[in-house]
């Protein structure tokens, strides 16, 4: 029996069953379509927001720019995974190329190949909005129960299995030094335990959006629209009167030349923290504080690798399940950048295309590829008064670009977090560590990457800079701050015009986001179910 | 080492006005490609020459075997940038558009003839120049290929039992 007989495709059952799913790229002529509500984007924002209103009994159109693939088409091969699934090919960059950025571009957005980490919002996070941004209502005890109800909805629980060798590194290390470290809750749900969460799930025990939101809103009526770039929203004094889509063809790249017209009573922009501000620069939507598009986040991330005697087989088992949180609390919250500590899955072209220089040492080390460690430190930004993140802004063709600035609180922040990475993978043992810096040669010893990172130059594309956490751009604010959307998520100057993603963070998380942006998006989406039928929100239910 | 210091003290100011110059008559010779990238002539020919000093340690040594791994490392390089945005694409197209022109070339790489007859040691010496160059523009050039090249090859199945990588589980696969 074939492996695809025994893996249900829950997305070729739902077409089966007669889902209304557009598929932008097949689409012969212009379309118009109406509804209660429209929402852009089908990831962590726009899925559970989709969810919440269908069941509310609103009728609901999802636009997503991705195409609608399943564990069907998830074969965990990095070649078609890029392509098919991220952001540019996993490609997209900040606008001096110095940071790169994995987002996700298909049903499902990115988590439909995150690592399936899941954190509340820190509360320390949630006390600096009510005290900097007058969010009163976003503390720790008005949110638990959305976070609870979330975590129900997506199977995030504790994970049963041992952590995988490259995560155990991590807490092995740490302990040595006598760091603190946390097992990592995961929204997955009969995992096999494969280690290639990155390229869509194949067996769909991941609870993305793909396999949990998005069925349950087609069930209850929705209609999806894929290869759809939501292009223009139509302005009409203080309302949104229309959104203009571009429908795309199969690779997603070029106009067909068809557009799609969608009209509805309210709009939900989630299309995340670079494409909503996009969204509204584009359609010259009303910015009263100046805000939109600014202060976006990444939680800037260094890479270090390090060589074991051991096998270590990063690509194999759950990707995420070790953290530390320690440097995230060894100094002032607004003071130099803290940061989180993880692992990251190892694939060949990851690990290839990250580490730096070419040819004989590159070979050399990608022969030992079985024996390599990854450790990953995500920078803390948007709470220093001096880490401003970034601005995303319209490249000539109307496409988004974020210009992130690689400035000194991250810098001395990148050097705290290789140190401390080097210091714990020798700590566990390590025979080499190299960290991703074209000006690192392999460290032999702690004492020799101390004094040598020490000494090394921090400037963009020198050091290795990524991110997979997008975050800020249309940042919530209470009265009397200056801010792009309201506390309830209701976008400041358009009347009808919720944002329902990452980009309504005024700072990052200082966690994987994708729990934050559940939760709180919940709320949201139930807020304004309730003000647009004048009845009680559904409750999003798990499915057996 | 004479070739580094070389570039690097040529590649001053006016290292900015060429690209201009050499993505320019790129865009000219090879005008807004319908099909997206187009890859031929010199600009095939450098791609050519640089992946072997990229992928050095990791192709095989046997000459034939070698030029076919080179071949087959182009075209899924090729292939990877028709994947990419359009806007990416000419980015591309216009890194490439600067190192087909003889005097770009020249100036640029430190390559005193043609990409044909380019030796590995002088790619891999410009290769280095703009890994650490003090122009943006060009360690950011270099960063392309670099994910390029090293993407194309290790996306390739058959480069993975050379590294101890079982690659995923078949049955699903």
């Amino acid at each position: 029996m074939s492996a695809e007989s025994v893996i249900p495709d829950p997305i070729r059952a739902g077409l089966a069953r007669g889902w209304k799913v557009i598929d932008g790229a097949r689409a012969t002529a212009d379309r118009d379509l109406s509804a209660d509500v429209v929402i852009v984007g089908s990831g962590a924002g726009g899925g559970v927001t989709a969810e919440i209103l269908a069941l509310s009994g609103l009728a609901v159109i999802v636009v997503e720019e991705g195409a609608l693939k399943s564990s069907h088409d998830f074969k965990m091969r990095e070649a078609d995974a890029y392509p098919t699934l991220y952001q540019e090919s996993a490609a997209r960059k900040t606008r001096d190329k110095g940071i790169n950025i994995l987002q996700g571009r298909t049903v499902g957005g990115s988590t439909t190949v995150n690592w399936t980490s899941s954190f509340r919002t820190p509360p320390t996070t949630l006390a600096f909005w009510q005290r900097h941004f007058g969010l009163a209502t976003y503390n720790e005890a008005a949110l638990a129960p959305w976070f609870a109800l979330m975590e129900a909805r997506l199977h995030v629980a504790d994970w049963p299995g041992a952590p995988n060798e490259n995560n155990d590194l991590l807490r092995r290390g740490a302990a040595q030094l006598g760091i603190p470290t946390g097992l990592i809750r995961r929204n997955v749900n009969g995992c096999w335990n494969l280690g290639y969460c990155g390229m869509g799930c194949p067996t769909n025990a991941k609870q993305s959006m793909l396999v949990t939101t998005i069925p349950s809103a087609l069930d209850h009526g929705a209609t999806l629209v894929t290869r759809a770039r939501a292009e223009k929203l139509v302005l009409k004094g203080d309302q949104v009167d229309g959104l203009d889509c571009t429908l795309l063809d199969a690779a997603g790249l070029r106009p067909t030349g068809h557009r799609l017209r969608v009209r509805a009573r309210h709009y939900v922009l989630a299309g995340g923290a670079i494409n909503t501000p996009a969204l509204l620069l584009r359609s010259n939507a009303p910015d009263p504080a100046g805000q939109l598009g600014k202060r976006t986040f990444l939680h800037p991330t260094l890479v270090s690798a390090a060589l074991f005697p051991q096998r270590v087989d990063g690509y194999a088992g759950a990707p995420q399940t070790v953290y530390s949180d320690h440097f995230m609390h060894t100094q002032a919250i607004d003071g130099p950048l803290g940061f989180k500590l993880e692992a990251p899955p190892l694939h060949p072209v990851l690990l290839a295309t990250t580490m730096q220089g070419f040819g004989r040492e590159h070979a050399e080390m990608m022969r030992r590829f079985p024996y390599l460690q990854g450790m990953l430190a995500l920078l803390r930004d948007g709470f220093n008064p001096e880490s401003r993140g970034g601005i995303v802004g319209l490249h000539g063709d109307g496409a988004a670009v974020l210009d992130y600035p690689l400035n000194d609180p991250i810098w001395d922040g990148a050097r705290r977090a290789l140190l401390a990475m080097a210091e714990i993978q020798f700590a566990a043992g390590a025979s080499g560590v190299q960290v991703a810096h074209e000006r690192a040669p392999r460290y032999a010893s702690w004492n020799e990457a101390k004094a040598g990172i020490a000494a090394l130059p921090f400037e963009p594309h020198l050091t290795r800079v990524v991110s997979a956490h997008v975050m800020g751009g249309c940042a919530m604010a209470g009265a009397g701050h200056p801010g792009v959307t309201y506390p309830d998520g209701r976008y400041r100057g358009l009347a009808n015009v919720s944002v329902h993603d990452g980009s309504l963070f005024p700072t990052s998380i200082g966690a994987n986001p994708q729990l934050s942006i559940y939760g709180i998006t919940a709320r949201l989406a139930s807020d304004l179910a309730q003000a647009l039928t004048g009845r009680p929100a559904a409750r999003p239910q798990a499915q057996a | 080492m004479e070739t580094t210091r070389r570039t690097f003290l040529k590649a001053g100011l006016l290292s900015g006005a060429l690209l201009a110059v050499g993505g320019g008559w790129y865009r000219v010779t090879h005008p807004a490609p319908a099909r997206g990238f187009v890859l031929d002539g010199e600009a095939r020919a450098a791609l050519d020459a640089i992946v072997p000093a990229i992928l050095a340690g990791a192709l095989p040594d046997a000459p034939d075997d070698r030029a076919r791994a080179i071949a087959a490392t182009t075209g899924r390089v090729h292939a990877t940038i028709l994947g990419l945005p359009l806007a990416a694409q000419q980015d591309v197209q216009d890194l490439f558009g600067l190192l087909a022109l003889a005097p770009a070339r020249r100036l640029m790489t430190g390559i005193p003839h043609g990409w044909a007859d380019a030796r590995d040691v002088e790619v891999a010496a410009f290769l280095q120049d703009w890994r650490v160059h003090r122009l943006a523009l060009l360690r950011t050039a270099y960063a392309a290929l670099h994910d390029l090249v090293l993407g194309g090859w290790y996306s390739d199945p058959a480069h993975w039992d050379a590294i101890g990588y079982p690659g995923p589980l078949k049955e699903l696969a």
